[in-house]
């Protein structure tokens, strides 16, 4: 058994896990995190995609053990006082989801996407760079279209701040 | 949110908790004393159980049962069946082997579980089902259709000799012979529609509670049907009367059909739970386990020939299938090549004579039922491809030869069932070409070139059967239940209103668009409607999603209760206003005297029918209706596609360049919503004739059993997609809708296929269009 | 996933004295997790190697290049020292898996693995890299020895690769559509006039170099100059993907767009 303390979400918590309990089981089981979804067994469709040290990682192909130590934000913590992130809106204005199970890794990997090509990256580079989401509702189609848009909005949050 | 009519482009009610993680899927929910189930599974493709040995499981840790199919069916439940009975041509009944949910004497596939464990955790489950010793003895196997019906082959079931499930035909086939006798052309073809795995990105989930002190059965669940799931748990495999099981399908992360089954997991987890005494039990498929078990789509081998007269009108078309169902006989399994299917091969077109010959055959593979289209596509992917084919054949340009046999007039009557209803096939066709630039197409054929690429162009002009189904017709042609839909419209007494439907949303967005139609007939903000659906105990009664039916028939239903709450209302509103009936009016959230100023809030109205104050002589209280809508005929959705293509021939890489949709659903609710149903069908479709293959070898193991192997269309795939609409109203229902949820998985793999076979110059080509496949049809050209 | 106990080593001495007899060195975990997952692999230890300092990052000295073992591909492939003295790598290493897998993954891993269809491995062989372990250094060409086969002994340490940076280098990979892994990665690299020729993910017996290739090109550096140069189809794998055959005519067509792209 290990104990793992890290932050989840901007909150410190630490449990007594197995060693070979995975980031996912972690955030699901333990810590009732259950938009972080578990949808294939060979690390390739992204539904468990979060942000370990803000960077996107697949929580199904690392061990909580792993991530102690770790800043951790899931799809629960992205929104911020109640306002949704840019990118989650922008799923919603675009239509970028239908059954909703791959959105949240689809949404991590996003604002990921966002934070290395930044606001202005084209739809050529948001389709290569999805390769690790897979989503078998929409096609992509409005997925790509979700991401261009959410980009633009971060974007001009970012100038935002900076002005 | 305001008013959002039918029409609205509406933003989705349920994406909040989709977009921040609050969406409450079947593996999400936990109880008190959960435990873990995980399934003993086949190795082997085929075998002899001759015992199990499940001592050293027993005694692990955290494990409280190991149970097995003799345990099963002693307690007594149900073998699965099939729930379409078709008979063969010779009018004897389908041969349908037994199907235990947990196999007693043989398995029959990799995967087919033998026993299963229960115990504290998942991984103790895991580890335990790891030490449960079958001893199996191995048989050959026969995982290929055609092979399976040769003599010698192995043999799957006593029920059924040859392993020939059944051997049915439609339409004439002495007239349909004449024709090609008389014939100034035949074109011939062979094709195989490939065998498809449905991977909805949730995995099937189950967790069945059980309550001893009320002898009562929980079962949350991912399916498409909740209702059915109770029915057919209850009344064919004995786990629980209706009243003692409640079925909850909460959110369902997608269903393409695999989710419409009840499956043996299900079952098994629900009598384990009672029988090891234990409050609930969790098992979730990883997607191994889902490769290995959700049915699985397609696996059609077709011979077909099209006679033609000397004007290049069709006048006969005769086909022969052989159809794989797998190891047993899934739910609907035994329909989709036969009444999904045949029924479709008219096509767009007026062919006077048609005769289908359908063989369906057990293999030593995961069952086989319906998928996305399901038959529909089977028959789009041969006429379509049969067309293209004939005109290059013919030497005519595919869209003229298509044009040609349009159908023209409605309605239509096929000769295999079918009565088309409405339609405008020129027109789709024509916006198509126009979207794609048809005209423009050789320049850029000759810009690729100069490139050192093939371009071809490819069209399909499909249709489909939707609006499942009235009930009738479809008992007549063996249904085992009724394919009406069922709605509740409870008008709260301050106005809002709740709808409680049969249908299930596993990512339509019943929950918006459901809304938008009562937004629509009473002028109130969609925030004020509420959906309710996918649980037994609160929905009465309903058949569920699948077949592109939530809007022909769900939401007709919808309508059906609405007219009927809307009368009483009327009434109501007529007694407090003292006026007539006929004169009431109501819109915009009021309910008014038509020429008057006189008029009441529609929350008035509302609580006037509760208080029960002053309501008419001898009016019940209260404003809640419900209504039971049965179909008058299936809807034909209808459309265009093309598909344009450039292929390297260093490598058989196929790019698509473009791919526009020009679809007929009747009535649109919602245009967003459709718009996104048909960009998620085509990307199924496109999988399909370019990249998707469940493949056996000769031995039965799965050789593409994840994400490693078999290929799943991904965003870098697909291009972005043209798409439009081309309404002709449906006649048979209340709003004119046709359905829309399948057209593009349906229509669009001849498009793909038509356009790489005239990119690489010749027809010897099979989906999918591998870059592999594409290299060696370029090669062995 | 066996139970296993794990331990995050803070040097390559603790890691060496943790791994025990069945344990197994933890690097991004992009393979072994997954082969743990499926109940494949059932090691009793693992050793996290990702947080000892000394095994990361990139330092390039004139045409000198080291990469610690437990550089990221992400890493690698933003560097722009790298970027600079041996633009083909830092691609390549933008080109591996998925984002999160770039991330995640390490140099060292993936060539302590030597999946036969990673990317890496090829690129060693033509950049005629050194493997650098705890005790020993070791050229690429003896180290890769067969499929998921390395000259790595029992608990022995990936510490850092290095190479001279070659004149030019490209590596161009068809991708195994499904997988996405390297089904013919072909890395060309020109060292003054003399070229290596790595391959990933064709050959039977993992990462190879193609000396025919390599003749053909040494002295005629064009696309043109492969035409003669016949792939040996009975040293390809084959599988539901690809034929030997189709693998061998993928290996020349990567390798003339290598050589065009250079």
């Amino acid at each position: 058994m290990a104990k793992v303390e890290m932050t989840i979400n901007g909150r410190s918590v630490s449990g007594v896990v197995e060693d070979r309990m995975l980031l996912v089981d972690f955030l699901r089981e333990e810590r009732n995190l259950t938009g972080t979804h578990i949808g294939c067994d060979t690390s390739q469709c992204g539904s468990c995609v979060v942000h370990v040290d803000g960077k996107a990682v697949k929580s199904c192909t690392m061990l909580a053990a792993q991530a102690a130590g770790s800043e951790i934000t899931t799809i629960e913590g992205l929104a911020s006082d109640g306002e949704l992130h840019p990118m989650q809106a922008a799923f919603r204005d675009n239509h970028g989801l239908q059954c909703g199970f791959c959105t949240p890794g689809m949404i991590m990997t996003a604002v990921d996407i966002v934070n290395r090509e930044g606001a202005d990256v084209d739809e050529q580079t948001i389709r290569e760079q999805l390769e690790g989401n897979i989503c078998r509702c929409t096609g992509y189609h409005n997925i790509v279209k979700s991401i261009a848009a959410g980009a633009k909005e971060m974007g001009s949050g970012m100038k935002e701040a900076a002005e | 949110m305001g008013i959002e009519g039918i029409g609205a482009r509406a933003l989705r009610k349920e994406d909040k908790r989709f977009i921040t993680g609050k969406g409450h899927y079947t593996d999400d929910h936990k109880v008190a004393g959960m435990h873990h189930a995980a399934f003993v599974r086949s190795p082997h493709a085929h075998a002899k159980i001759n015992g199990i040995d499940k001592s050293a499981a027993e005694d692990m840790s955290g494990v409280v049962a190991v149970l097995d199919g003799k345990q099963l069916t002693g307690d007594g439940i149900g073998n699965i069946i099939c729930g379409w009975m078709v008979h063969s041509k010779d009018g004897s009944p389908m041969n349908m082997g037994a199907w235990s949910a947990l196999a007693t004497e043989y398995v029959r596939y990799v995967g087919d579980a033998a026993a299963v464990v229960i115990a504290e955790s998942y991984e103790e489950a895991k580890a335990a089902a790891e030490a449960v010793v079958v001893d199996y003895e191995v048989l050959d196997a026969v995982v290929d259709a055609v092979e399976a019906l040769k003599e010698g082959a192995p043999q799957l079931h006593p029920e059924a000799a040859g392993n020939l499930i059944y051997d049915w035909e439609i339409g004439d086939e002495a007239a349909t012979d004449a024709a090609f006798d008389g014939a100034a052309n035949v074109v011939e073809i062979d094709i195989t529609n490939n065998r498809l795995v449905p991977n909805p990105m949730e995995p099937r989930s189950a967790v069945a509670e059980y309550d001893d002190a009320e002898d009562h059965f929980t079962l949350h669940t991912t399916s498409q049907n909740p209702h059915v799931a109770r029915l057919v748990l209850s009344a064919f495999y004995q786990v629980a009367p209706e009243n003692k099981l409640r079925v909850i399908a909460p959110d369902v992360g997608g269903g393409f059909g695999a989710k419409i089954y009840i499956y043996p997991e299900e079952i098994v987890c629900l009598w384990a739970a009672k029988r090891a005494g234990v409050a609930a039990i969790k098992w979730t498929a990883d997607r191994s386990e889902a490769f290995m078990t959700d049915a699985h789509g397609r696996d059609h081998v077709t011979k077909a020939k099209m006679a033609f007269d000397a004007d290049n009108k069709i006048t006969g078309f005769k086909v022969e299938t052989i159809a794989n169902l797998g190891a047993y006989m899934s739910l609907f399994s035994s329909s989709v090549p036969t009444y999904l299917y045949a029924t479709l091969l008219s096509g767009q077109y007026n062919i006077p004579n048609i005769h289908c010959n359908v063989k369906t055959v057990y293999t030593n593979t995961v069952p086989v039922d319906a998928y996305r289209g399901a038959g529909r596509p089977e028959a789009t992917y041969l006429v379509e491809r049969l067309m293209t084919t004939a005109a290059r054949q013919l030497d005519v340009d595919p869209a003229e030869l298509r044009r040609t046999n349009f159908v023209q007039e409605f309605p239509h009557q096929t000769p295999v069932i079918m009565a088309y209803d409405a339609g405008d096939f020129d027109a789709t066709l024509d916006a198509a070409m126009e979207a794609a630039d048809y005209k423009g197409f050789a320049a850029r054929k000759a810009e690729s070139e100069n490139n050192g690429k093939l371009r071809g162009i490819g069209m399909s002009c499909y249709i489909e059967a939707c609006g499942i189904a009235p009930s009738a017709a479809v008992g007549s042609l063996g249904a085992g239940v009724g394919l009406w839909e069922s709605a509740e419209v409870r008008v709260n007494p301050v106005g809002t209103i709740e709808i409680l439907t049969g249908s299930h949303s596993h990512g339509q967005g019943h929950e918006t668009t459901f809304a938008q139609v009562v937004s629509d007939r009473f002028g109130l903000p969609a925030e004020n409607v509420q959906i309710v659906h996918g649980d037994t105990d609160k929905v009465q009664f309903g058949m569920g999603t699948y077949g592109s039916r939530s809007g022909a028939v769900g939401i007709s239903a919808i309508v059906k209760a609405l007219d009927k709450v809307e009368a009483k209302a009327k009434k109501i509103a007529a007694h407090l206003l003292e006026a007539s009936e006929g004169d009431i009016e109501i819109k915009d959230g009021e309910v008014l005297v038509k020429g008057t100023d006189k008029k009441l809030g529609w929350h008035e109205v509302c609580l006037g029918a509760y208080t029960a104050h002053n309501l008419p002589e001898g009016m019940e209280p209260g404003l809640k209706e419900g209504a039971f809508y049965d179909p008058t005929n299936f809807t034909f959705p209808a459309g265009c596609y093309i598909c344009e293509v450039e292929v390297d021939p260093d490598t058989g890489v196929s790019t698509i360049q473009q791919f526009v949709a020009a679809d007929d659903f009747g009535k649109i609710i919602n245009p967003m919503i459709v718009e996104g149903q048909v960009h998620g069908g085509l990307a199924q479709g496109i999988g399909q004739a370019l990249m998707e293959h469940a493949v056996y070898d000769d031995a039965g193991q799965l050789l593409s059993a994840s994400y490693m192997d078999y290929q799943m269309p991904r965003a870098d795939d697909l291009p972005d997609f043209v798409v439009s609409h081309h309404e002709t109203l449906c006649p048979g229902n209340p709003l004119g809708i046709k359905g829309c949820g399948e057209a593009g998985a349906i229509g669009s793999p001849p498009a793909v296929i038509n356009a790489i076979t005239d990119a690489i110059g010749h027809n010897n080509l099979a989906m999918p269009a591998s870059p592999h496949n594409v290299w060696k049809a370029i090669h062995s050209a | 996933m066996y139970e296993t106990s794990y331990h995050r080593a803070d040097s390559v001495a603790d890691a060496a004295s943790k791994i025990g007899d069945e344990g197994k060195y933890l690097a991004g975990g992009m393979t072994l997790l997954p082969t743990m997952k499926q109940r494949l692999a059932a090691p009793d230890t693992l050793v996290d190697l990702t947080h000892i300092g000394d095994l990361k990052g990139v330092s390039v000295n004139g045409k000198e290049v080291r990469i610690g073992a437990m550089t990221t591909h992400a890493e690698v492939n933003g560097d722009a020292a790298l970027q600079s003295a041996c633009p083909s790598l830092a691609k390549l290493a933008g080109g591996i898996g998925d984002p999160a897998v770039r991330h995640r993954g390490t140099i060292g891993g993936s060539i302590a693995n030597h999946d036969p269809a990673a990317d890496y491995p090829a690129a060693m062989l033509a950049l005629n890299a050194t493997i650098h372990t705890d005790s020993r250094e070791i050229s690429a060409d003896d180290f890769f020895s067969g499929m998921f086969e390395t000259a790595l002994n029992e608990g022995e340490i990936v510490t850092a690769i290095s190479f001279t940076a070659p004149d030019k280098g490209a590596y161009e990979k068809f991708r195994n559509p499904a997988s996405r892994y390297a089904m013919a990665g072909v890395f060309v690299a020109d060292h003054g006039g003399d070229v290596r020729v790595g391959v990933s993910g064709a050959y039977s017996n993992g990462a190879s170099r193609n000396s025919e290739m390599e003749t053909a090109l040494s002295g005629n550096l064009s696309a043109d100059a492969l035409d003669g140069v016949a792939v040996d189809a009975g040293d390809m794998l084959s599988d539901i993907h690809g034929s030997s055959d189709y693998r061998a005519h993928l290996v020349k067509v990567m390798a003339k767009r290598a050589v065009a792209a250079m």
